[in-house]
């Protein structure tokens, strides 16, 4: 298992890691590690350009942006995460209860349920979301949740199909393993690399379409910070100072790369193919 | 040496047609190349079969494929191989690819996966006349119907219209071997062309290469694991073990003289068909049998609206305490529909099924849970019948875990322990994975997880069909030794006739879900009743050259 972890390690993935590290650090730790209020105004020292007193500058009211861009991750990360774990539970359980029992239990879970959500465009999705309970956290968390289930299902049950047949899994039939026992002792640890390796590229998409929603305003509320929000705020300064634009816009990027990398490291270190042991 | 029918061993002429001489295969890349075959030589003359023998990871089909040039991007091969004198190590890509479909032929182990689904055996056929030979399509066409002719194809005008999923095993490998045959080759690899087969269906299939051999004078290199199949058609033997050549001799004098220790060590450990050795365990017939199914059917469910199949007809099979019944038949018999059955994992569908007295035919759930206190099973292949994300300590308990009889950790694996000893395998070893095991301790550890429960009746779905015959043959010990040390019965499933000589009790021969003949072992083996029971004894072969052609001219004969 280490051995296989360490192949696939690669510079530019090892760099991956470090920074998906550091924003979980910032998850936790927001207020310690930024040097301003967020949302503590400077009228005087608006617009300023990185460097100086603000290392990354301020925006048009005054905000210093390191700190904006410190809490808007911890928000950022907070609805990733938490619609990542949403989609993996609801769609892992309906892939299992789909490809498991088959038949009706099959048309409700994966033609009913998965195939409806994923014929809807996600943003009209969200937008009806919002529309219903209102912006924020939770209705974001919740709505991308639901919304990103259905790569899940369709990932748990390719691999239960495939993973149901084999003799070991009768083999706990024949020995008594109760339903629940088959499905979540057996089953569920046997298919478990490709989910983990889609809970990172959940991730990356997660904040895409977060950003996103909330450049449409259709995400968190103002004032809470967010890269979405102030990449829409930083727009109208473009030309004058790129800057109040480019650095959350620069955030987004990274941090879409790096969870993707850290998926890429995940499907080569995970996959039993690679496994040098065999 | 007097075999008139079919003898026909030839002098061995002067020159040979394909010579291996010192030919090593290696893997890896780079710097650091890795030798799995080490200077092995012999060569194949005119007319003649040489079988290439060894256990999995000998390294036989390596150098059967390194003749070709059929090996992986990460090999290479060292040495000289000559066809007909010409050098074919370093050859160019081009006159590689004119020998592998002109004068070499290959037919492979499966067909199913050698055929592309998408075209008809037509097709497959004239593509490969025509890439070879400049005919028009129509003549290709009627030369494909005359190629399934020769290969006694059923009614060859139908089945080249016919898609490979169509046809049965059997005839997929007639297919193959017509395609071979298209281009007339001077030598056929065979790589364990009729080891996917049942043994009615590979001693036809054997028959056919003889013959053909026979017709054109090709030489035949065919790789194989099993000695009956070596003894029934080859003329010298290569006996190969971890990479090298350990002995190389005329087919007669090889089963008569074994020189090397391997080749005797591998020769006693083959089961073979009236070899005197019979079962060790007793029935006792006075107490009520521990398995007893009365005109039991058995139906696969269906799916949605759509009726079941039916695998199993009027089965009426009895086991009694201490008894180990063989169930043999080829595939689709319903030889593991029954044992699934006996394990309450498939319902009955009509008849009557008690397990240790009880009725059981309603398969509620308290019937299902008297089943699994008084039956167990053994699966056929233990690469995947452990589940490799647990330690084989914790899949040898978990039927125990599962039925509530041991709850604590620690308690499982004290358990796991003795029964790993039980099987003769280190108590250290409860915490490995059944992927640090060889495929023989595997089996030791479903043998194991089967005894965890002690079960009064033990279903064994041919437990050693994928083991190596060494391995197959140690593992039989340890079941026979288990058995008496137990005393539980059996449902002994198996392809495998002298296997079930050795260790049944009795018989029970099946036949597309039906009971053909059942009766003790020694008079269903030694004068069978029924024609199929007759057939099926005629087809399995001997590992003994002149005993097997005295059965092949009588089978061939009647």
């Amino acid at each position: 298992m280490r051995r296989r972890l360490a192949h696939a390690l690669t510079p530019l993935r090892l760099a991956a890691l470090v920074y998906v590290g550091l924003m979980l650090l910032v998850l936790v730790a927001a207020p310690l590690l930024a040097p301003a209020d967020p949302l503590s105004q400077d009228v005087a020292d608006r617009l300023a350009s990185p460097g100086g007193a603000h290392v990354l500058g301020t925006d048009e009211l005054g905000r210093d942006i390191l700190s904006r861009i410190i809490y808007g991750a911890r928000v950022e990360l907070l609805i990733a995460l938490g619609a990542t774990l949403v989609s993996m539970l609801l769609g892992t359980l309906l892939g299992l209860l789909g490809g498991y029992f088959g038949g009706i239990v099959e048309v409700i879970t994966m033609r009913v349920v998965v195939d409806v959500l994923l014929a809807f465009p996600p943003i009209i999705l969200v937008l009806l979301a919002v529309t219903l309970r209102g912006p924020g956290t939770g209705t974001l968390i919740a709505a991308m949740g639901v919304l990103f289930a259905p790569t899940f299902a369709r990932i748990a049950y390719g691999q239960v199909i495939s993973v149901k047949r084999l003799e070991f899994v009768e083999a706990a039939t024949a020995f008594g393993a109760p339903t629940r026992t088959r499905l979540f002792g057996v089953i569920l640890p046997n298919i478990s690399a490709p989910l983990i390796v889609q809970v990172s590229l959940t991730i990356a998409t997660a904040i895409l379409l977060e950003s996103g929603l909330s450049y449409l305003g259709l995400g968190v509320v103002p004032p809470t910070p967010s890269w979405g929000s102030m990449v829409a705020q930083g727009q109208r300064y473009l030309s004058s100072d790129p800057h109040v634009l480019l650095v959350p816009g620069a955030f987004v990027v990274l941090t879409i790369l790096a969870f993707g990398l850290v998926g890429d490291a995940l499907r080569s270190g995970l996959d039993p193919k690679s496994r040098s042991n065999r | 040496m007097t075999q008139p029918v079919l003898e026909k061993a030839p002098p061995p002429p002067a020159t040979a047609l394909l010579e291996i001489d010192d030919v090593s295969v290696e893997f890896g890349g780079g710097k650091k190349w890795k030798p799995v075959t080490h200077g092995i030589s012999f060569s194949v003359a005119p007319g003649e079969t040489v079988a290439l023998v060894g256990e999995s990871g000998s390294g036989k089909s390596v150098t059967a494929m390194a003749i070709l040039d059929l090996l992986p991007a990460n090999a290479r091969r060292t040495g000289s191989i000559r066809l007909d004198g010409e050098e074919l190590v370093g050859a160019s890509e081009k006159r590689l690819r004119q020998v592998r479909g002109c004068d070499v032929a290959v037919i492979f182990q499966e067909p199913m996966t050698a055929l592309n689904p998408v075209y008809t055996i037509g097709h497959h056929l004239s593509e490969a006349i025509r890439s070879h030979r400049d005919v028009s399509k129509a003549e290709a066409a009627e030369k494909a119907v005359d190629l399934l002719r020769q290969v006694h194809m059923p009614s060859p005008e139908e089945k080249v219209k016919h898609y490979p999923h169509q046809l049965s095993g059997g005839q997929r490998q007639r297919a193959m071997i017509a395609m071979a045959m298209a281009s007339e080759p001077r030598l056929l690899i065979a790589d364990e062309p009729t080891t996917a087969l049942d043994v009615t269906v590979q001693a036809e299939i054997l028959d056919l290469v003889r013959e053909l051999q026979q017709r054109t004078g090709m030489g035949v290199l065919i790789i194989t694991h099993d000695m009956g199949v070596v003894a029934d058609v080859s003329d010298r033997v290569v006996v190969m073990r971890d990479g090298r050549v350990v002995e190389t001799a005329p087919s007669r004098e090889l089963f008569a003289r074994p020189q090397h220790d391997y080749t005797t060590a591998l020769l006693e450990a083959v089961p073979r068909l009236g070899s005197g050795t019979t079962s060790s365990a007793v029935a006792d017939r006075s107490a009520p049998p521990v398995l007893d199914l009365e005109g039991v059917a058995i139906e696969y469910p269906g799916s949605w609206r759509k009726s079941g199949f039916r695998a199993g007809h009027d089965l009426d099979i009895s086991v009694a305490p201490g008894e180990i019944v063989g169930l043999v038949g080829e595939s689709g018999s319903g030889k593991s529909t029954i044992g699934r059955l006996a394990m309450g994992l498939l319902p009955v569908a009509a008849g009557r099924m008690e397990v240790g007295g009880r009725d059981v035919s309603a398969g509620s759930r308290a019937d299902l849970v008297h089943i699994r206190s008084q039956v167990s099973m053994v699966f056929q292949d233990p690469a995947s019948s452990l589940d490799p994300r647990r330690t084989i300590g914790q899949s040898i308990t978990d039927p125990l875990r599962w039925t509530r009889k041991l709850t604590s950790t620690k308690a499982c694996r004290a358990r796991a322990q003795e029964l790993l000893d039980d099987v003769r395998l280190p108590k250290e070893w409860v915490d490995r994975y059944p992927h640090e095991l060889s495929g023989g301790q595997r089996q030791r550890v479903g043998i194991a997880r089967a005894m965890a429960t002690n079960p009064r009746l033990l279903v064994a779905d041919e437990p050693t069909s994928a083991l190596d015959v060494s391995v197959q043959a140690a593992v039989l010990d340890l079941f026979s030794e288990l058995q008496r040390e137990h005393g539980f019965s059996c449902l002994f499933i198996t392809h495998d006739l002298s296997v079930v000589e050795q260790l049944a009790t009795s018989v029970v021969v099946l036949q597309h879900g039906r009971v053909v003949e059942q009766g003790p072992t020694a008079r269903v083996l030694n004068d069978p009743q029924e024609d199929y029971t007759r057939r099926l004894i005629a087809a399995a072969p001997v590992p003994d050259p002149d005993l097997q052609a005295q059965r092949r001219a009588q089978r061939l004969a009647g």
